[in-house]
């Protein structure tokens, strides 16, 4: 049979699968042959399997996301020979619900970043517009998904990794409550921050995704047990309180398409029978990117410490131990992550601990009470997941601080450990717009709860138009 | 500008990194831009505020001191840059 992997959504394929109407192999070779149809154009993935075993739908991975005897390279040329020996907690768990893994899908190196375009590898392109990046540090598997490259995949968020790419590639992006998913075998980027989370065309294949890599892990001792989720059903929003905070939605930068989107989206969830109210984040957004980018790369500058070329990865020779480290991370980093240790390692060096660690900490709870505080009113809020549509290839890279407001609004619910979704909700000049739902932490079931009634209700067309 | 040639130095030292001139001066620009961005943490009253290192309120998770299987020194081995039978072998300190 002919599969359109364009708009072929997980639920209906594995339909499709039950009923014997498809085989695995057949699934498996469509999506190979979308692949390698669009793909070298796209550049999403960076490595791409052979079938092996699995009985169930593909999946493609991000490559910060450990795969036993699949090269994972985090993006970065310091392990561009890397082979793991062992399989993360969520590829196992992957592969135990018989999901076959496609490929490893293209990252800004090591997870730092907001456009892909920190891959040592070249970056990735929107599907909707080439010239375009895909959001990041996820872009692979947001532009995989959107380009029917993959029914889902696997991203990793930490200050918006998988939200902001599905923002600008017309997907839908969980980002789940911190500790609800095992980091065992990820790619350390902030140890505080990261999560694995789906990618998929719909809340629903969203939903059924985090059940699979959802749970307590023995090992990973920073989980705890997951909410059990509900796949969402109801189509109106009755009894539902959404709150839109001023700060995340007025925000400077905040392009006026993507605010007309946003705002009409919202408007749509009042007539669905929600209870919509403005009301604020006094310090979560002003704050929250200065304590982000003290905290995530402080605790960077300390999981990136064990790439020395000593038990694994690239090696750059050298006269003795030192100048081996030395010329293994100097050759083998890109600018973004050396900035990002450095700074960590300023912020956490002596006599600059308390003015900037320190005090990023204090931040951090002054976000998380000001978060907590408004989820007493309501279950969830409401805002855009990115201030920009996706922007062009190039246009942000001179600066890194243009570049770090991409994750302006979904940075300040990660310092808290709280759960979002990103949906999209329309376009604007074109490109696909996103709309970032919070909730307080294991609030998963109730983002899926409005994110599917919403979906429903605008009929996104997630398919690019240039590829209908 | 807020971090001087010297803290470059340092920092990038610390990290095990080596850096060109070119680099040097490139960094020292833009790690000031950042820093002075993420400087703003200092703008608030924080008294009696305490920090925040987990958003969960987790405690530590204990186990029994018992052997489990663990990987093989052939696997632990597989991606080592060099070895020395069973080691992994590095320059001289």
């Amino acid at each position: 049979m002919s599969l359109d992997t364009l708009r072929l959504t997980a639920e209906e394929a594995n339909v499709l699968l039950s009923a014997g109407e498809v085989s695995s192999d057949e699934l498996f070779a469509a999506y190979r042959a979308a692949i390698d149809e669009r793909d070298p154009e796209l550049h999403a993935f960076l490595h791409v399997c052979e079938p092996d075993g699995g009985s169930g739908l593909p999946i493609a991975i991000k490559d910060v996301i450990g795969t036993r005897g699949i090269p994972t390279t985090a993006g970065s040329k310091l392990l561009e020979n890397y082979v793991p020996v062992f399989d993360s907690t969520v590829a196992s768990h992957c592969k135990a619900r018989g999901l076959r893994i496609l490929g490893k899908t293209n990252t800004d190196e090591f997870a730092m970043g907001s456009s892909t375009e920190n891959s040592a590898y070249g970056p990735t392109r929107n599907p909707w517009d080439p010239e375009r990046v895909p959001g990041g540090s996820g872009g692979g598997s947001a532009a995989a998904v959107s380009a029917g490259l993959a029914p889902w995949a696997l991203g990793s968020d930490t200050g918006g990794s998988i939200k902001q790419p599905s923002a600008l590639c017309g997907n839908v992006g969980l980002r789940p409550t911190y500790g609800t998913v095992s980091r065992y075998g990820v790619v350390a980027f902030a140890s505080s921050l990261d999560q694995v989370g789906p990618v998929a065309k719909t809340v629903r294949d969203c939903a059924f995704l985090y059940s699979v890599i959802a749970g307590r892990d023995a090992c990973d001792s920073t989980t705890v047990d997951a909410p059990e989720v509900e796949l969402p059903t109801v189509e109106d929003l009755r009894g539902v309180r959404i709150g839109v905070p001023k700060e995340l939605n007025e925000a400077e930068g905040i392009e006026p398409g993507v605010s007309d989107a946003v705002r009409a989206a919202i408007d749509l969830a009042a007539g669905l029978g929600a209870e919509v109210e403005e009301c604020s984040l006094p310090r979560s957004v002003e704050y929250g990117l200065a304590c982000y980018y003290l905290v995530a790369p402080a605790e960077a500058s300390s999981n990136l410490a064990r790439y020395d070329g000593v038990r694994f990865g690239v090696r750059e020779d050298g006269a003795d131990f030192r100048e081996m480290v030395m010329r293994t991370r100097s050759g083998g980093l890109g600018d973004e992550p050396k900035r990002r240790i450095m700074i960590g390692a300023y912020a956490l060096s002596a006599g600059y601990f308390d003015a900037y660690y320190g005090k990023a900490q204090q931040v951090r709870t002054v976000i998380k009470r000001e978060h907590e505080e408004l989820f007493e009113r309501f279950d969830c809020i409401a805002s855009p997941t990115s201030p920009t549509v996706a922007f062009r290839i190039g246009e942000k890279a001179a600066s890194p601080l243009a570049m770090y407001l991409s994750d302006l609004l979904t940075i300040p619910s990660c310092m808290a450990g709280m759960p979002g979704l990103s949906i999209p909700c329309g376009l604007a000049g074109g490109l696909p717009v996103g709309l970032q739902l919070v909730g307080p932490q294991f609030a998963e079931n109730a983002l899926f709860r409005v994110g599917h009634a919403l979906e429903r209700a605008l009929g996104f067309d997630g398919v690019p138009e240039r590829l209908r | 500008m807020s971090i001087s040639r010297d803290e470059v130095l340092h920092v990038a030292r610390l990290a095990r990194l080596e850096l060109s001139e070119a680099e040097v001066e490139r960094f020292q620009e833009q790690l000031s831009a950042i820093l002075d961005a993420v400087s703003k943490v200092q703008e608030l009253d924080l008294s009696g505020v305490p920090p925040t290192s987990h958003p969960l309120e987790v405690v530590n998770v204990w186990r029994e001191d018992e052997p489990r299987r663990s990987l093989g020194v052939e696997e632990a081995l597989a991606n080592a840059p060099d070895r020395a039978g069973d080691l992994f072998k590095v320059p001289p300190a």
